[in-house]
This record gives structure tokens, C-alpha cells and sequence, in this order.
């Protein structure tokens, strides 16, 4: 009989060690650094998976930067990083330039927020045009309490920045009055201190401290944004020069395993599968 | 020791520091020409700026950090010179002790700091009490000239200091009080460190970037109000380095850096040849 349980146990352990460890097994053998720069949304699921593969590997070292989607791509694009993220789908003249190849792995709503003392809860896409190219200016002519309407939006270039225009405002002159932030952080500072505030940020950033707008009846959520009920969303990339190799892409992989899809999960975005 | 007995290795020191020092000012001078030459010609100082249309004017970035570096420096120099008075003769000298003290510690804060308190201090109240968005010229030119406080003060304070030591028991045999003494002798020939430390702080002023891009707000047009939000060359360059890289946007980047770099020169050859011209009178 403990003979018999002895060996359960051990085929259990067996069993467990293969279908546990396999999305970390191809980094066994390897050695070596990669650096990752770019997209600031990425930044939390690719330092998570780093800290997974460096735990398992120590021998891995692997870095992880920001800078924004441009900086992403120049550094990929020059060979000083390994991995340059995107908030954006390429442009072709990128592609073209350093012959580059993408990797889908989340998708990212981008949702208006204000302060959660703002009556205002839900806005149309007309209005918010109106809004952000300054014809209204008053929070009494969208049912709120009378006050001027505070603008604040992202910097040139960046994602979050880019979905807001392209999935949202569309081609119209934005007001010369928009107060420029320049991380996701520093936008819910500002809208969660000002009651006159109205800016916007990545779905995952959402929190009490801040209050999300609904677009033509469309609740910002995650669950929203999966479903493509909610509009404003895009993919999140991760790009590499060329087809990746050893080390770089084994960290792909991981990205696209059943624990990178929890750890895209737990930052607040939705995996996307692998293109076959 | 004077600088022809100077050891060999402290002059080739010397030559290469200078050497490196010129090949950046050549570098930042020229990629800003050429920016001009090769890009868009003169359209970079047209006043709208909105790169999706092809629009890259930075007027309105040059006329903010003029705006902020001249307003800040004002009011930060006024300030300094009060400490520096303060701190040599008008106040007792445990008050005086004090202010140096804080001052001393003011010089290692980093100004991410000070921008992060005012984010919180000082933004909402400028907020409640004028309205706006509290990110405004008001804001950024406050602190910018809190922070550049120390530095000017401790400049004025070193020559003050030994001037009024040498001075005072002549000036005390004469019957001035302490305020007479400074006034009448000590600050009037201590000129050349009082615009020294102005060049000093101009530098500050117009050369900080955190504090312009975390309490100026960053719209880009021409502020007309203490309230108005706006954007400075040096924030403008370090929201749009996170952003593409080529084209306009990046050559209006190496253009800003030329203005500031001919912007600061200018100032301090002017001074320097002001101060140099004193001498001679002197």
C-alpha cells in the first residue's frame, strides 16, 4: 500500500512538473540579455513575465524600459533592444525602414474619465468631439454643475493618445486649451484632484479614485472591451527586427502561454492568442 | 600656481573636457541649421503646431519659455537677494544660521520634488482660488523660482560675506547701521556676483524641464494670463523625444535645442563682457 502511494506521489509530482513548468521549460538551457523598450501600458505585463523567467533561469537577464510607442520601434528598429512595444499597429513606412514583424498579445480599451464628483457619467460621441475642439466649454451645458470644463489629453505619440483620436475624435482640430500629461499615472493625478476635469485613460487604469465615462451608452470596462461592445479599444504589440531567435523568442512564447494570458489578465488587458 | 606651470596631464585635461564640451555645442548648433535648411525652411516658426497636418511652429514654445524663464528669474533673483540681506546683517544671527541651513538643503533637493509637492500643495489652490486648471504660468513660475533660490543666494551670499567682513568695522567707526552698510556699501560693489548669479538662475530657469511639464500644463499657444496653460522648448522636447523619431517633429527637437543652447550663450556673453567692461572702470 505505501509502495502503491509512494509511487502516486511521485508520478502526481511528475505529472505536475511537466504540465506546470512546461511554458517556462524553453528557457532551461538558455543564457543571456534581452532589453525591452517602449509602450508604457506593456510595462507591467512584460516585467512580470521577466521576473517569472529570471526566478526560473538566473543565468536570463532581461530589462524592461519605456518610452513610449516611437521609442519602442527606433529602438528595436536599431538593434538596441530586442523587443520594441507598440500601443499601435506599425506604420508601413517603419516595416519598410527596419524590417520589422509584429506580435498582437492584448487588447487595451482607452476610456474618458473625470472626477467622481462629475454628475456627468455618460456622453456621446457628438459631445465629446464638442468638448475635446472647445465648442462647449461649460459643464452646465452637459448637465453638470456650472463650472469651465478642464482639458487634459496624452503627448504627440503616444498610444493611448493615438486610440483617442482614431477610435473617438476623429479628424477635427483638438482645442489649443488641452493641459498635456505625459503617463497614464500623471493623467489620473490630475482628473482625480480637479472637479472640473475630463481626460483619458487606458481601461486598465481605471480605479475608484478616477470615474469612467460611458460612450453613447457604452460603459467602459474590460469585460466591455472584450466583447467589442465598448468602442474606444486597440492591441497592444510587441515587435522585433526580423524573425526572433533564441532568448527573445522564447519570451514571445511565454507572452502568448496560458500564465503570460493570467499576468495580461491581472494588468488589466485582454490576451490575445497567437496568429497561426 | 599659475597656468604654465600646470602639470601636462591637467591641460590635456583641460583641452579634452573643452573638446568635448565643443563638439556638443557644434553638434546641437548644427543639427539645428540644418533643421532649418533641410526641413520645412522658416515654417518651424510659424505658431501652429499640429504634426498630423505637417505643422511644426514652435513660437509658441519659444514665447512660453521666455515668458516662464524671465518671470521666474525676476521674482526668484528678488527673492535671493532678500535671503542674501537676511543672512548678512538684517536678522539676528540664529535666524540667519537657519536660512542657511535650509537653504544648504534646498540646493540637494531634487526638483522632482518640488514639482510633485506643488502637483498637490500648490495646483489645487491655484485651482480653487483663480480658476482654471491650476496648470498654469502661475504655478510653474512660483516653483521654478522657489527652486532656483538656493542657488542664486548662495552665489550673492559668498561675495556679500567677505565684502562685509571686510568692511564693517570702517563702516561701524563711520556710524552706519548694519542695513546702511549693506545697502550703501556692500551690495553696490558687489554687482558682478549680483548678475552672476542672475545669469546663474536664468540658466536654471530656462534650462529645467520637469517643473514646465509636470505645472505649466503643456497647451501649446500663446499664454496671456498668469492662469494660462502653456508649453516651454524644454518640456516640448521631452513630451514629443517619447514620440516618433524623423521628420519634422524630430528636427523642430533639434531646432528648440539650438535656441535654448544660443538663447543661454547669448545671455551669459552678454553678461560676461558686461562684467569685464565693470572691471576695467573699476
Amino acid at each position: 500500500m505505501k509502495a502503491i502511494k509512494a509511487l502516486l506521489c511521485v508520478l502526481f509530482l511528475f505529472i505536475a512538473s511537466v504540465s506546470f513548468a512546461d511554458p517556462l521549460e524553453p528557457f532551461k538551457n538558455l543564457e543571456g540579455t534581452i532589453d525591452i523598450a517602449g509602450g508604457t501600458a506593456h510595462i507591467p505585463v512584460m516585467t512580470q513575465a521577466a521576473k517569472d523567467i529570471m526566478t526560473f533561469n538566473p543565468k536570463i537577464r532581461i530589462t524592461v524600459a519605456g518610452g513610449g510607442s516611437g521609442v519602442g520601434v527606433k529602438q528595436v528598429g536599431e538593434g538596441l533592444a530586442a523587443i520594441g512595444n507598440t500601443g499601435r499597429p506599425l506604420k508601413e513606412s517603419e516595416i519598410e525602414k527596419y524590417g520589422l514583424k509584429s506580435w498582437p498579445f492584448a487588447i487595451d480599451g482607452v476610456a474618458l474619465a473625470v472626477h467622481p464628483d462629475n454628475p456627468v457619467k455618460a456622453l456621446t460621441t457628438e459631445q465629446v468631439r464638442d468638448i475635446y475642439s472647445g465648442k462647449v466649454r461649460n459643464w452646465k451645458e452637459l448637465g453638470g454643475i456650472d463650472g469651465t470644463i478642464d482639458l487634459y489629453g496624452r503627448e504627440d505619440g503616444s498610444g493611448t493618445r493615438e486610440t483617442f483620436t482614431d477610435k473617438l475624435f476623429g479628424k477635427g482640430e483638438l482645442s489649443p486649451e488641452v493641459n498635456t500629461v505625459n503617463s497614464n499615472g500623471a493623467m489620473k493625478t490630475a482628473i482625480a484632484q480637479d472637479k472640473r476635469a475630463i481626460g483619458y485613460v487606458g481601461i486598465g487604469h481605471l480605479d475608484s479614485s478616477i470615474s469612467g465615462v460611458a460612450i453613447d451608452g457604452h460603459v467602459p470596462s474590460q469585460a466591455n472591451a472584450a466583447s467589442g461592445e465598448y468602442p474606444v479599444v486597440r492591441n497592444l504589440y510587441m515587435n522585433t527586427k526580423g524573425e526572433p531567435t533564441g532568448l527573445t523568442a522564447a519570451f514571445i512564447g511565454y507572452i502568448y502561454s496560458e500564465p503570460g494570458a493570467k499576468i495580461i489578465e491581472k494588468s488589466g488587458y485582454i490576451p490575445i492568442p497567437r496568429a497561426e | 600656481m599659475n597656468a604654465g606651470k600646470s602639470p601636462l596631464f591637467l591641460k590635456a585635461l583641460a583641452l579634452s573636457v573643452s573638446g568635448i564640451l565643443g563638439t556638443v555645442t557644434a553638434f546641437i548648433i548644427v543639427s539645428g541649421i540644418e533643421a532649418v535648411i533641410g526641413g520645412q525652411g522658416f515654417s518651424f516658426f510659424s505658431s501652429v503646431w499640429n504634426p498630423n497636418a505637417g505643422h511644426f511652429g514652435i513660437l509658441p514654445m519659444i514665447h512660453a519659455s521666455v515668458l516662464l524663464a524671465v518671470s521666474s528669474l525676476c521674482v526668484g533673483w528678488l527673492l535671493s537677494l532678500g535671503c542674501c540681506c537676511v543672512m548678512n546683517g538684517l536678522a539676528p544671527k540664529y535666524i540667519a544660521d537657519a536660512m542657511m541651513m535650509i537653504l544648504t538643503v534646498m540646493t540637494a533637493m531634487p526638483t522632482v520634488v518640488y514639482g510633485f509637492a506643488a502637483v498637490f500643495l500648490l495646483v489645487p489652490v491655484i485651482r480653487e482660488a483663480f480658476g482654471g486648471s491650476g496648470f498654469c504660468w502661475l504655478s510653474a513660475g512660483m516653483i521654478l523660482a522657489l527652486q532656483s533660490v538656493p542657488t542664486m543666494t548662495l552665489v550673492m551670499d559668498a561675495s556679500v560675506r567677505s565684502l562685509s567682513s571686510q568692511t564693517r568695522i570702517t563702516a561701524e567707526t563711520l556710524g552706519m547701521t548694519p542695513a546702511q552698510h549693506l545697502c550703501r556699501v556692500v551690495l553696490p560693489s558687489s554687482s558682478k556676483a549680483l548678475l552672476s548669479s542672475a545669469i546663474l538662475g536664468l540658466g536654471r530657469c530656462a534650462g529645467d524641464a520637469l517643473l514646465p511639464v509636470m505645472l505649466a500644463g503643456n497647451a501649446v499657444r500663446f499664454a496671456s494670463s498668469p492662469l494660462d496653460s502653456m508649453r516651454t522648448l524644454t518640456a516640448h522636447i521631452s513630451l514629443v523625444l517619447s514620440s516618433d523619431i524623423g521628420g519634422g517633429e524630430h528636427l523642430s527637437l533639434l531646432l528648440s535645442g539650438a535656441l535654448l543652447l544660443a538663447f543661454c550663450g547669448t545671455v551669459s556673453i552678454i553678461s560676461g563682457s558686461i562684467i569685464r567692461r565693470r572691471k576695467h572702470e573699476a
